[in-house]
């Protein structure tokens, strides 16, 4: 059984007035067939420029991918090119971005946007696709679709635009969505609207998702995997619940311990479990761990050489030295 | 009972809408509308709500910043809405601001020091360059940064460090009151922690008051005293935050706090959904302004009148015609 | 707004980078920047030797500028005369660097003029909230609707008597050819620190100084204005060559100062019926404008991407 999207290895720098930058630096990802698997990570973890490498988003120059395969369904993306990749995007992989506001057209209506892919990919007639996108639209949940579809994206709001976003991106039914912090921008009462109706379409489409996001209770409630990147690297790999339970890594654990809990309001307020110091630079990136310099069981054996991603139990990998010394 | 060190009474801000040739008023954005609330000395009052909701604008105004349309706001037993220019200038060493985001709050032009140091050479607080530098000094390592980052430039910092340095900023004049606009808002979750154990520091250190608008009910409900929920432009609810969060009473309230996700899989929640957009300010529903996305309303007296913010048992205001 | 402000992930990188300790002004940054725009770094070195050559040029080369010699005239480029000899057999290199002076002290006076009218017309008309603000910038569209070059003959024909009368012939004509080319190039620059004003005053760092109780002044001169400069700075090279352009032409067309100064415009003027005879006097002149305005464009655009706030904030 082979998953669906393998990313082995990757290497994705990119060269900056200040040197280089290595952005992603070495990283294994697996996401299998009709799961969710959430990536969660701090801004400068790599987190959205790996789901970029994956359908070569990234400006290169000055991005590059140094090293690393990307296999889809057991083929590797990363020599693709030109046509060859634009069958896979949108058709096979698709994307959904964080400012909806941005991501959109302004000057062409939401109903030529969508129909321009289903078009393009699907080789739909005129006709067909406005009777496509008005699905889309009603799949999504935008009231009045016939009527909106019309309209122009300055007329929906952020959680709109948000749905209006996705219908785009499964129009064609593509068999994997990555949707990169797709709620951050939007209200709380807005994200759980979003969240409920990306787990909906995805029962119903059977399609994987690739969540990134950094925010630990979006993935909790809605991955079936977590994967934790810090600074370029993968630290922790597990299921849900499992790294919810137990994190082994010390940089899951500080995360986990330093948010605020509402559930808990009940109980007598304890002091945030900060983490000190602050992420390294991504040019000159600390020999070893890189967590170490801010990891308060930091050993010597920690500093020398980079952990490798080893499994501990089932399915649970950590990259650390020290992991099952480390006392919960 | 003793006077509360802030009270803000039926406060109303009207942001006019210009057209035409002549930019004549063709609407208002009814931003923030008859709020009221009080924060007694040494509190955090949590101010909550989503986008379009008034809670900055509410913070804004209590500077004057933006000038409110009506109401008033009394300090220490001072009408701030009546003071001028001059009393104005002088408040300002009692009540300072934090801002949301850290990378636009500091002038990129500015040394570090300069930006600390400003209040100081506005209200002539230092008497000599070497009182000036130990102050400066003394502000940055309250804020847990180091004596020579003094003579650097924002850019050079992170997030966190520069949010610092805006905290550094406010306590120069050493405020009795602050105003936390989102301080952490913009920071990663590490850093935020960091950030609100430095802030809950400070106010013991120094004796602050705060007012903490942010739309993250999580971190609201850590470090608040007690919690006001907005809804567009309104207050809805006033409780402690133990009691908002344990048993809320408005509608509104209970929908938010059932959607703010939490970071434990075991932990399952019976979600309640809000059906479509928070409505625009411009043309605000008549009657309960949450009328439209309410559960449980119940028309025509939801649709008709405005519900009174009225207080209940253990300090608890509700402003709902079903709940209070 | 709902949610953080997240930046991309270069941008977001480089913000981490710096905060590892090293140390940089931001005038030292944009001397960084700048220095990697080859053609403004080579525009910069034209421009300096151009400067230093007219500023030495009288120590250097010392031959009078009307030493009129009739048998050496219309001679092409020699030993003697570098730059060949006028119809009067005067140097041309000698000239070239007189005139040289006059023009750059026109172009950089007309500069002054734009920039400081243009700056204070649009900082009051962006500080202002009510009718003042429209109304200048009511004003500025105004001066631009103005037919340029007939206003330039109008006021020089009205006005050159008299300023000649009260400020000598060379004085009188300076001032008033500076005044009116900085006189019709100042809206631009207006327009510009205007629209600077309105965004900047909004962002929160404005803000903040007027919490902590800042005057009005205090907040246009310590935080606005140097916030607002860049593109000024920028507007203000492109000005300095329009300038030397101006008045060059305004001397061609024998309007500018008298005929006995020989600046590069007056020396085409005298050069336009020898074309085919002497071309070599027209030529450099001709050369020297051309330069000028070329490495001063070049600058300018190199400043722009110097001075571009799309890293930093």
């Amino acid at each position: 059984m082979g998953a669906l999207l393998e990313i082995r290895g990757l290497k994705t720098h990119f060269a900056t007035d200040d040197g280089m930058v290595q952005a992603v630096d070495g990283v294994d990802l697996i996401v299998d067939r009709g799961e969710t698997l959430g990536v969660v990570g701090e801004s400068g973890c790599g987190k959205t420029v790996t789901a970029l490498s994956v359908l070569k988003l990234i400006a290169m120059p000055p991005g590059r991918i140094v090293e690393g395969q990307i296999l889809w369904q057991g083929r590797d993306l990363v020599p693709l090119g030109g046509r060859d990749l634009d069958l896979i995007r949108s058709k096979e992989i698709a994307i959904v971005f964080q400012e909806p506001m941005t991501s959109l057209n302004p000057v062409y209506t939401v109903g030529e946007q969508i129909a321009e892919v289903l078009r393009r990919h699907e080789g739909l007639g005129r006709r067909a696709a406005r009777e496509k996108t008005i699905e889309m639209l009603r799949l999504v949940q935008i009231p009045n679709a016939e009527r909106r579809v019309g309209d122009y994206p300055h007329q929906f709001s952020g959680g709109m635009r948000q749905r209006v976003m996705i219908a785009m991106a499964l129009s064609c039914s593509p068999q994997l969505l990555i949707a990169d912090e797709p709620t951050t921008a939007l209200d709380v009462t807005i994200q759980a609207q979003i969240l409920e109706l990306l787990q909906d379409l995805k029962s119903r489409l059977g399609m994987a998702v690739m969540l990134i996001t950094h925010a630990m209770g979006v993935v909790a409630e809605t991955a079936q995997r977590v994967v934790v990147m810090y600074a370029g690297k993968v630290v922790e790999e597990a299921p849900v619940r499992q790294l919810f339970a137990r994190p082994l890594h010390p940089y899951t654990r500080g995360l986990i311990r330093s948010m605020p809990r509402i559930d808990r309001a009940a109980t007598r307020k304890t002091r945030l479990e900060a983490i000190g110091g602050v992420v390294p630079s991504l040019l000159a990136p600390p020999p070893g761990c890189r967590f170490a310099p801010r990891c308060r069981f930091a050993a010597a054996i920690c500093r020398e050489a980079v952990p490798p991603l080893r499994e501990i139990e089932g399915g649970h990998r950590v990259a650390c030295a020290l992991a099952e010394t480390i006392p919960q | 009972m003793s006077e509360p060190l802030l009270r803000v009474k039926d406060l109303v801000k009207h942001f006019a809408i210009k057209g035409g040739v002549f930019s004549r008023q063709t609407d208002r954005v009814h931003a923030v509308d008859h709020v009221s609330f009080d924060i007694a000395a040494g509190e955090t009052l949590g101010l909550v709500g989503e986008s379009g909701c008034g809670k900055s604008t509410t913070g804004r105004c209590i500077l004057r910043l933006i000038e409110p349309t009506a109401g008033e706001i009394w300090f220490e037993g001072r009408n701030v809405t009546a003071l001028d220019r001059g009393a104005l200038r002088a408040l300002c060493r009692d009540m300072q601001i934090i801002f949301q985001d850290p990378f636009a709050s500091l002038n990129p032009r500015m040394t570090v020091g300069a930006i600390i140091s400003e209040a100081l050479t506005i209200h002539k607080l230092a008497k000599s360059r070497r009182e000036f530098t130990d102050r400066v000094v003394q502000l940055l390592e309250t804020v847990g940064l180091d004596a020579d980052h003094m003579r650097r430039y924002p850019h050079e910092f992170s997030g966190g460090q520069r949010q610092r340095i805006g905290i550094a900023r406010a306590l120069a004049v050493e405020p009795k009151l602050i105003v936390c606009d989102e301080p952490v808002s913009a920071l990663d979750v590490s850093i935020q922690a960091q950030v609100i154990n430095l802030l809950e520091d400070l106010q013991e250190r120094f004796s602050l008051t705060y007012l903490f608008i942010a739309h993250d009910l999580s971190v609201v409900e850590h470090i608040s005293t007690r919690v006001a929920v907005m809804y567009l432009g309104r207050v809805v609810e006033i409780a402690s935050a133990r009691n908002l969060y344990t048993s809320p009473r408005h509608p509104y309230t209970e929908a938010l706090l059932s959607a703010v996700p939490i970071p434990d899989p075991e932990v399952k929640r019976q979600r309640i959904m809000l059906q479509g957009d928070v409505p625009n300010p411009i043309r605000p529903p008549s009657g309960c302004r949450f009328h439209t996305r309410c559960p449980i309303r119940k028309l025509p007296l939801c649709s008709q009148q405005i519900p009174e913010l009225k207080e209940g048992p253990k300090g608890h205001w509700v402003a709902c015609h079903l709940r209070s | 707004m709902a949610g953080s402000i997240r930046a991309l992930p270069s941008t977001e990188v480089g913000a981490g980078a710096r905060a590892s300790g090293r140390r940089f002004s931001p005038g030292l940054e944009a001397w960084r920047r700048f220095s990697r725009h080859r053609l403004a770094l080579a525009g910069g070195v034209i421009l300096i030797a151009m400067v230093l050559a007219i500023l030495l040029g009288t120590t250097l080369w010392p031959v009078p500028i009307n030493d009129i010699d009739f048998t050496a005239r219309l001679g092409p480029p020699s030993w003697q005369h570098p730059f060949g000899t006028d119809d009067l057999g005067q140097d041309l290199l000698a000239r070239m660097i007189y005139g040289g002076r006059i023009s750059l002290a026109v172009g950089l006076a007309a500069m002054f003029v734009a920039v400081s009218v243009g700056t204070a017309v649009g900082a009051i008309a962006g500080m202002s909230r009510g009718w003042v603000g429209s109304g200048l910038m009511w004003l500025t569209d105004l001066f631009l609707s103005l037919p340029q070059l007939p206003l330039l003959l109008l006021v020089i024909y009205l006005f050159r008597d008299h300023l000649r009368a009260l400020l000598g012939p060379e004085g009188g004509v300076f001032v008033l050819i500076v005044i009116v080319i900085g006189g019709l190039r100042w809206m631009p620059v207006a327009r510009l620190v205007r629209g600077q004003f309105l965004s900047l005053r909004e962002k929160e760092f404005v803000e903040a100084a007027r919490a902590l109780g800042a005057s009005k002044t205090r907040q246009v001169v310590r935080h606005i204005l140097p916030n607002a400069l860049g593109p000024v700075i920028v507007a203000g090279t492109i000005d300095v060559a329009a300038a030397i352009i101006a008045e060059s032409t305004l001397s061609f067309l024998g309007l500018g100062f008298p005929p006995d100064i020989p600046t590069w415009g007056r020396i085409l003027y005298d050069a336009k019926d020898y074309l085919d005879i002497a071309p070599h006097w027209a030529l450099f002149p001709g050369a020297a404008v051309f330069l000028t305005v070329l490495s001063i464009n070049f600058i300018g655009d190199g400043l722009r991407d110097t001075l571009d706030p799309r890293r930093v904030m």
